[in-house]
């Protein structure tokens, strides 16, 4: 040691080297690092697939793939982006790299539990994987009985088995972060001075343990009825194909608030640390998440408009879906009034934040259509519901990841990363999305039904138009793999906080040590305070006047 | 834009009813969409960073503004809810004079069954200015009766009835799309509406359905064959790649066929027109008798294209043996 002029300092990436130090590492930032890699190959497959399906719908005839060979391509880029890419990849990845730090804890409540959830991510994905490249399956993300169960002949069993497992890496996820939250957060650090990505972490947790099950039994009642011929489903076996709808539905509805709502999560930082605000409406902004996550439960029945459920149910979960839109509406207007007399840096991450908020008022707009009874039964299972979802979930769910990335990179590194390209790549995203997705909803309202093989002719441009939109589009995301890369190498090094941002994360350094802090942080502000850091500094003052106190 | 669709035709006394609410919410949504846009917008220029460590004032919030965006809103919403929530009701009350058709979705076709027993196949044939009710159903898994020029659509569920209706206000062709993934040819379950003046509906009905034979565009008997193929749900079982719960028929013409009990038949047009008509007569081993008989619901003329069709399919290399 003597001979070294610079000490070296040791933080989680050169702690241990070696596969082993990964593979049977229980830090919690090394298992964010893992998530990350499976996610994002996830997501190369999954685009993959949309590549295909895109380029075969130039043409209104079939020429690049069979009907067969192309349902088993949109039944793979949906399972493959929503079990394996959308629900894990925010909580998982930036989840669990940053729920530890922002609430001052050393690592998650159970260390072990989170290692294993990987594993058994790993083993969904890899079956899942398997399963459509050796065959694949047909079904379409949905499974809908009783074309699953007993008229399918591909490889379902498998998928739903995968799907099963996926579900519980998500609920040891969740588990974790609910236990962590409750008892792990530092001293001073109170409910109120959470910061908001936590809030929506723990609302988005609580939706996971009480809808996973559901999905869970759901997916085993089908594996029963197609293997075993006992009819809970089909017909012609004395079963109810709606009974399968109310199951699944009841799962996937909320399901997309898991997908969206850690979006949220990472959106309300970036809006908060790039203008430099206290979040408008900070306790406004906490109960929409959780009252999203309320009635997010309840809505489940709008999927079902057409299936045959009785006019009475269908006024019902209109009414109720209409009036949750109103906490995302609340949201909008609150990261939007952040922004008033804010100090506005335009970097990579708040560009992606802009664009989110563009994509999700789209979304989230367009979602009314489809609550609204008499629109929906002429825009349901068209493309119209193609785009909208595409909105909410990709849209803005992969804006906020994005976002995220980039803002928590050079604390997940310790480099910076071009800001050139990334400025780019968020641009060409924004603009890809629009251009791929506008021509949908037109599609949708002329009437051309999703998942169509072939289409009638007037259909083409429209069709042609989405397709060039989408060559935009996938540049813009495959550029941020590249450079991100190159950074690890040629990256600046990263300050403890390069953005002037707020919260524990910024307090220490970049990367972080393995146990996240050098002593135990004492937090004596509350969220998004610019004026000075929000802990208890080490020549602690004899009285501490709390400067930004809790948020009234 | 010229060559760039935007509306589907309104074509029923619902459509405009129904456009009328999308686009009272397409109008609001436009509202909400620029109003977000611009304020963004508007700060993200106004406020930006003048220098490196400047931290603006600091503002809490203010509760009236948060009632105002919740409320106003909600209201809105509501009101929405509402309008259509009555168009639903609407939607789903057929007049009481109504004329009751039947319709059936299998893999991958509709069966349209009228009044007075006419049977149709991916074409339905309606007067103008009549409600029309249909009583749906299927015969294997979901499909879904879409047609976006009236703006209904109802998913035929196995096992149960559902009922739709409308009244056609325009003379013109319209599209039928199958709505519900269903498997394969899903995109090729479509069919075409027919909506004529009654007085012409009355010949339709009266020549038996002829009129639209006659005004089709001249085609070989094998291509008719082909559609019959695709649109009689053929292509399910026998699929020209094999693999399927029937042989391929590609390259059967003519061809010695094994039987169930080892014998031998030659693949020619009796065998190939009595496979069709009584499909239990001769079973080719290997495969199930699963096959129903057509006997009776295909005309002569379709029957000739079929037989056209299966001997327009040139020998292939020998595909894959299935499973």
């Amino acid at each position: 040691m003597a001979t070294i002029t610079l000490p070296r300092r040791e933080h989680y990436l050169n702690i241990s080297y070696g596969v082993r130090s990964w593979l049977l590492t229980t830090d919690h930032k090394r298992i964010a690092i893992l998530y990350l890699i499976t996610v994002t190959i996830a997501f190369a497959l999954g685009g993959l697939a949309a590549t295909l399906i895109r380029l075969e719908l130039l043409t209104p005839e079939a020429n690049l793939v069979s009907s067969d060979d192309y349902n088993k391509l949109f039944t793979a880029h949906g399972v493959v982006m929503i079990f394996f890419f959308l629900i894990p990849a925010i909580p998982a990845v930036l989840g669990n790299f940053l729920v530890p730090i922002m609430i001052g804890a050393r690592d998650l409540a159970f260390p072990r539990l989170n290692l294993m959830s990987w594993y058994v991510f790993v083993i969904a994905v890899g079956l899942g994987i398997y399963a459509l490249l050796t065959g694949g399956v047909d079904t379409g993300w949905t499974f809908y009985t009783p074309y699953s169960t007993s008229w399918a002949n591909t490889r379902v069993v498998p998928v739903l088995i995968a799907g099963f497992i996926a579900g519980f890496s998500s609920i040891m996820t969740a588990v974790n972060f609910i236990v962590t939250i409750h008892k792990m957060r530092a001293p001073g650090m109170t409910w109120f001075r959470l910061p908001l990505f936590i809030w929506s972490m723990y609302a988005t947790s609580l939706v996971i343990i009480l809808a996973t099950p559901v999905l869970g039994i759901a997916l085993m009642m089908l594996l029963v009825e197609r293997v075993l011929r006992v009819g809970f489903f089909d017909p012609a076996l004395g079963g109810d194909p709606l009974l399968f709808q109310h199951l699944f539905w009841f799962y996937s509805h909320p399901a997309v608030y898991i997908m969206i709502l850690p979006g949220m999560a990472v959106q309300s930082e970036l809006i908060a640390n790039f203008s430099r605000k206290s979040i408008f409406g900070y306790k406004f902004v906490a109960f929409a998440s959780v009252g999203i996550a309320v009635f997010g439960f309840l809505v489940w029945g709008h999927h079902m408009f057409v299936s045959g459920q009785s006019v009475h149910a269908g006024l019902m979960f209109s009414i109720l879906s209409f009036l949750v839109a109103i906490p995302s509406a609340v949201k909008v207007f609150n990261w939007t009034a952040t922004l008033y007399k804010g100090s506005i840096s335009l970097q990579t991450p708040m560009l992606y934040a802009i664009g989110f908020i563009g994509l999700f008022t789209i979304g989230g707009l367009t979602g009314l259509f489809l609550a609204s009874l008499a629109t929906d039964v002429h825009l349901t299972d068209t493309y119209f519901i193609v785009a909208h979802f595409h909105y909410v979930m990709v849209g803005a769910t992969v804006m906020a990841y994005l976002g995220g990335i980039h803002y928590w990179w050079p604390k997940m590194t310790g480099r910076m990363y071009p800001e050139g390209p990334a400025r780019a790549s968020a641009l060409l995203i924004f603009i890809g999305f629009a251009l791929t997705f506008v021509p949908q909803f037109i599609l949708g309202y002329l009437g051309m039904p999703r998942r169509y093989h072939v289409y009638v002719p007037e259909f083409q441009v429209l069709n042609v138009m989405s397709t060039a939109g989408a060559s935009v589009l996938a540049l813009g995301y495959a550029l941020p793999v590249f450079y991100l890369l190159a950074s690890l190498w040629t990256g600046k090094s990263a300050p403890a906080n390069p953005w002037g941002a707020s919260g524990l994360e910024w307090e220490t350094s970049s990367p972080p040590p393995t146990f996240n802090f050098e002593r135990t942080p004492v937090v004596v502000a509350g969220p998004y305070y610019f004026r000075g850091p929000i802990t208890e500094q080490p020549p602690a003052k004899t009285t501490v006047q709390e400067p930004g106190g809790e948020v009234h | 834009m010229p060559g760039i669709p935007i509306m589907p035709p309104q074509a029923s006394t619902m459509a405009w009813r129904v456009d009328a609410v999308f686009f009272a919410l397409s109008g609001l949504s436009l509202f909400f969409t620029l109003l977000v846009f611009t304020l963004v917008i508007y700060f993200a220029i106004k406020y930006r960073r003048k220098s490196e460590n400047e931290v603006p004032e600091v503002i809490h919030g203010d509760n009236r503004l948060e009632l105002a965006w919740t409320f106003i809103p909600l209201g809105l919403a509501l009101a929405m809810f509402a309008w259509s929530g009555i168009e639903y009701i609407n939607l789903n009350n057929p007049p009481a004079n109504s004329m009751e058709i039947y319709v059936i979705g299998r893999q991958w076709m509709w069966k349209i069954i009228h009044p007075d027993g006419q049977e149709e196949i991916n074409q339905l044939h309606v007067p103008l200015g009549r409600p029309v009710k249909l009583t749906m159903t299927s015969q294997d898994v979901i499909h879904d009766f879409f047609i976006p020029a009236f703006r209904v659509k109802a998913d035929t569920v196995p096992g149960r009835y559902q009922t739709m209706w409308f009244e056609p206000t325009q003379v013109g062709e319209y599209h039928i799309f199958c709505a519900e993934y269903c498997g394969t040819q899903h995109s090729g379950m479509i069919g075409t509406i027919y909506v004529m003046e009654p007085s012409a509906y009355e010949q339709w009905l009266a020549s038996g359905g002829r009129t639209q034979a006659q005004n089709a565009p001249q085609i070989s008997p094998a291509q008719a064959g082909e559609l019959q193929f695709a649109t009689l749900g053929c292509a399910a079982c026998h699929r020209p790649e094999g693999g399927g719960p029937a042989p391929s028929l590609v390259g059967v013409y003519n061809s010695d066929v094994k039987l169930e009990g080892g014998q031998t038949v030659k693949a020619d047009d009796t065998y190939l027109r009595e496979s069709i008509l009584a499909p239990a007569a001769k079973i080719v081993a290997g495969y199930p008798n699963i096959m129903q008989s057509y006997q009776g619901r295909v005309s002569n003329e379709q029957l000739d294209q079929l037989l056209a069709y299966i001997k327009a399919q040139a020998p292939a290399a020998p595909s894959g043996s299935g499973r």
